[in-house]
């Protein structure tokens, strides 16, 4: 195992940078880091449409999300670096392929994260803003969503957990990931299969270990002093 | 264009069929494993003694945060070498792939189920484990008579959502060469050098056994509400 890490820690970890593209356990990163940053405002924008008075925008949005999460993500994989080049005319790589079938896949999960955070608050606080003279989108911007964002907090930690995990299946595509990286290794290495892959499984768990138990704190803090006391 | 008569006949469906009814016998299969696993896994969580509990949490922390592709990289590439030789050669002749496949499902499944069990079982007052105690049953009797009862309503809509997770993850199986729905979907993919119908036709797939399992679990939620106490 040692000298597992010794020949192999560096390619690991980046793939074959500098020499070479990112990859290994710091294109996972990135790639998940991406991924969830670019889903939040879909995820928003959908969690918040679910939500909408307006018939014509509820209806296709929630059939959207059911759709998704209905789905496995290997399959939006698999219509991503299909479909994607028949759309855009033009051959995608990897990344770009990983990226958008992430995004989409995360996007419908994390409006049901959105919709769960502004249902937990109740709905007198939508009524009072609307009694005030606030807007539908005037009282989600100033009343609801600041409130609501506080509360998802610790489920945004979790669906990065969740998003590290679905990167793995970059390994699918040829994308190098550490999954990827950890399967060519084993093929370099050849005798010590076990090894690699109890290696690549710790990985993983270090990562999201410390981020779940992060999310867990997080939960913790926020229950012992409610949102409510301070305003935001 | 578009030609449903390409996977709704011929060799083409036979194998998109067949991969259909795998990936049916992969969820079946695990879930008659994981189910009690899951209940093992929920009750040494909740053992009274502090290594048991300890025990418990190291499974469901160590499966939970490594991704099932992981898993089932470990268990059809690294753990067949770690068997001694006899082992080995007679598992190689046998279908290894779908029993790696099994094992990392049913390892990855059961930690979820188990966290499920156990808030299912949280969230019955502690004053029935007092009452089950204090009329003379044991531990594992207070369990069976008084709580499993009652915490069986919270837990089975949470428990139909894991199968619902689990329909989903039998894709993954694909990584390691089992024929499921997904590797066939790819076959015919690359035999017929059309993406768009095998694709339509798995997708399709995926989603109405998700909508039937979804069904399901509206019907039970409204059949057995849970009762307050």
């Amino acid at each position: 195992m040692r000298e597992l890490i010794d020949t192999y820690g560096v390619y690991f970890l980046v793939g074959q940078y500098p020499n070479g593209p990112l990859g290994g356990l710091a294109l996972t990163l990135l790639l998940s880091a991406l991924a969830l940053l670019l889903a939040l405002p879909l995820g928003l924008a959908l969690g918040l449409a679910r939500l909408s008075p307006w018939r014509a925008l509820r209806w296709p949005v929630s059939a959207f999300v059911f759709t998704v999460r209905a789905t496995p993500l290997l399959m939006v994989v698999f219509w991503a670096y299909f479909g994607l080049p028949a759309l855009t005319g033009y051959k995608s790589g990897q990344f770009a392929t990983m990226l958008v079938a992430l995004v989409v896949f995360d996007g419908a999960y994390l409006a049901e994260i959105v919709r769960a955070g502004v249902q937990g608050l109740g709905r007198g606080q939508m009524e009072a803003a609307r009694a005030l003279g606030l807007s539908h989108l005037q009282a989600l911007r100033s009343v609801i969503l600041p409130q609501a964002l506080r509360h998802m907090l610790p489920s945004l930690v979790n669906q990065f957990v969740s998003t590290i995990k679905e990167t793995s299946l970059g390994y699918i595509i040829g994308l190098s990931e550490v999954s990827f990286i950890a399967s060519q290794i084993n093929t370099q290495v050849f005798t010590k299969p076990a090894q690699v892959y109890l290696w690549l499984g710790f990985s993983y768990f270090v990562l999201c270990f410390a981020l779940s138990r992060f999310a867990y704190w997080m939960q913790d803090r926020g229950q012992r002093r409610p949102a409510t006391a301070t305003p935001a | 264009m578009f030609d449903p008569s390409l996977v709704l006949s011929g060799p083409y469906r036979d194998l998109l069929v067949a991969g259909l009814l795998l990936s049916l016998e992969l969820a079946a299969i695990t879930l008659v494993f994981a189910l009690p696993l899951a209940i093992g896994v929920a009750l040494l969580r909740m053992a009274p003694a502090r290594p048991l509990r300890w025990l418990g949490a190291a499974y469901v922390e160590a499966i939970r945060n490594v991704p099932l592709l992981a898993h089932m990289l470990f268990w059809y590439f690294g753990a067949p070498e770690l068997l001694p030789e006899p082992l080995k050669r007679r598992l190689y002749e046998g279908n290894i792939e779908a029993i790696s496949a099994v094992i990392a499902l049913t390892l990855y499944t059961a930690a979820y189920m188990a966290e499920d069990i156990r808030s299912g079982m949280r969230a019955i007052p502690p004053v029935q484990m007092e009452a089950g105690r204090s009329l003379g049953l044991g531990f594992l009797a207070t369990v069976r008579l008084v709580l499993l009862p009652q915490a069986l309503r919270i837990t089975v809509p949470p428990l139909i959502s894991q199968t619902l997770n689990l329909w989903k993850n039998t894709s993954i199986a694909t990584v390691i060469g089992v024929g499921e729905l997904m590797y066939q979907a790819a076959q015919v993919e690359s035999a017929s050098f059309r993406s768009f119908e095998p694709f339509a036709f798995a997708t399709l797939s995926y989603l109405s056994v998700s909508l039937l399992i979804t069904g399901l679990a509206a019907w039970y939620q409204q059949r057995y509400p849970v009762r307050h106490f």
